[in-house]
């Protein structure tokens, strides 16, 4: 039975599809078989960053409304045998997602998969609630800036009272923080709220903070998730990320800024 | 703890405390928020509307909160009517 991890936000643009097609490429690496929803109705993404768009015949509301069946919707990543995708329509019916469908569709791949990963889009409406309903865990996706601190937290609010496992008096969803696009530098310099200050605000456990990078815009480039496209910091704080998500206990390595040393400047980092 | 911390890191006095001050207050206020019931902004207002209809109180006079208690919640209302001759 699989675990439902919904990757969530509620700004926009902070790194939850990034952090999705990371963290399933980073379990399928470990050995789980394991399947990345977007939930981005209308305005499908995961399937570019993952390198599998011209792949796509079915989607996600195609299934809901009988047009296919589920195994003809998944997509098995390039990369991984373990991976797969279910991608978004781009309808613009607002209305395409129903309860029962997304119900019926989670269900059936927690049958198959270990880890079903839900990337929802910004906001809290429809896409947004339905990627949270079903969940599990969550992974809150926060850029150290005021905005996305105080969605992060309407988005815990909204976890604590409209998700199925609130709603239905089960344990609570397990709650995890990574924050993205973080600058040690900046910290350093007093003009970017900190990793702690973070954690003081939001008062939930930390996965890891995955530093500003080139490396992540060169991956989705390629269309390969970034732990997959060579060593990079980012990809090295998602693959840490992971590990810790698993129940792992390891030192954190992008939190301070380390000045850069002849060798390293020599040889790049 | 919060003092060695200002030890630790005497360069931090850049805008990063400014976001932290103000994210802790609106924060708390969304928490404070977040358990009561969806009516209750909209019960809010309207009360409000009658208060002042027929007394000289303005917002600032009037507290209202909502607090739970075993299975009962109580809704509190706490108004300082002005005397008539300080208008
Ligand atoms: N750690 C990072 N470093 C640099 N750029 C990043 C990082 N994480 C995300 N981005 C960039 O930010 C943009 C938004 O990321 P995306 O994952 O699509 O966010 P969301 O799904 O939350 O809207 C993309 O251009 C992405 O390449
Ligand atoms: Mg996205």
């Amino acid at each position: 039975m699989a675990k439902i991890v919904v990757v969530t936000s509620g700004k926009g643009g902070v790194g939850k599809t990034t952090t999705s097609a990371a963290f399933g490429a980073g379990l399928a690496l470990k050995g789980y078989r394991t399947v990345v929803v977007d939930f981005d109705i209308g305005l499908r993404n995961l399937d570019l960053i993952m390198g599998c768009e011209r792949r796509v015949v079915y989607d996600f509301v195609n299934v809901i409304q009988g047009d296919a069946n589920i195994n003809q919707a998944l997509i098995k990543a390039k990369q991984l045998d373990n991976l797969y995708i279910l991608p978004a329509s781009q309808t613009k019916d607002k209305d395409a997602l129903t309860q029962e469908g997304v119900e019926m569709i989670l269900e059936s791949l927690r049958e198959t998969f270990d880890y079903v990963i839900c990337d929802s889009p910004a906001g809290i409406e429809r896409g947004a609630y339905f990627a949270m309903y079903f969940a599990d865990e969550a992974i809150i996706v926060t850029n150290p800036e005021v905005s996305s601190v105080r969605d992060s937290d309407r988005i815990l609010g909204i976890l604590a009272s409209k998700s199925k496992r609130s709603v239905e008096n089960m344990e609570p969803i397990k709650e995890h923080l990574l924050l993205a696009r973080y600058n040690p530098k900046r910290v350093k310099d007093g003009d970017m709220l900190s990793v702690e200050d973070v954690q003081d605000l939001l008062d939930i456990p930390l996965l890891g903070a995955v530093p500003e990078s080139e490396a992540v815009l060169m991956a989705s480039n390629r269309g390969v998730p970034v732990v997959l496209d060579g060593k990079s910091d980012a990809g090295d704080a998602y693959t840490d990320a992971v590990a810790r998500f698993l129940g792992e206990d390891l030192p954190h390595r992008f939190l301070h800024y380390q000045k850069k040393g002849f060798f390293s400047r020599l040889f790049g980092s | 703890m919060r003092l060695l911390d200002y030890f630790r890191s005497p360069r931090r006095r850049g805008s990063a405390q400014k976001a932290k001050d103000r994210l802790q207050v609106i924060i708390a206020h969304g928490r404070a928020n977040r358990n009561s019931p969806e009516y209750f902004p909209q019960l809010r207002e309207e009360l409000l509307e009658v208060i002042k209809k027929y007394t000289k109180a303005s917002n600032e006079d009037i507290k209202m909160s909502l607090e739970r208690e075993g299975s009962y919640e109580i809704l509190e209302l706490n108004v300082t009517i002005p005397t008539t001759d300080t208008k």
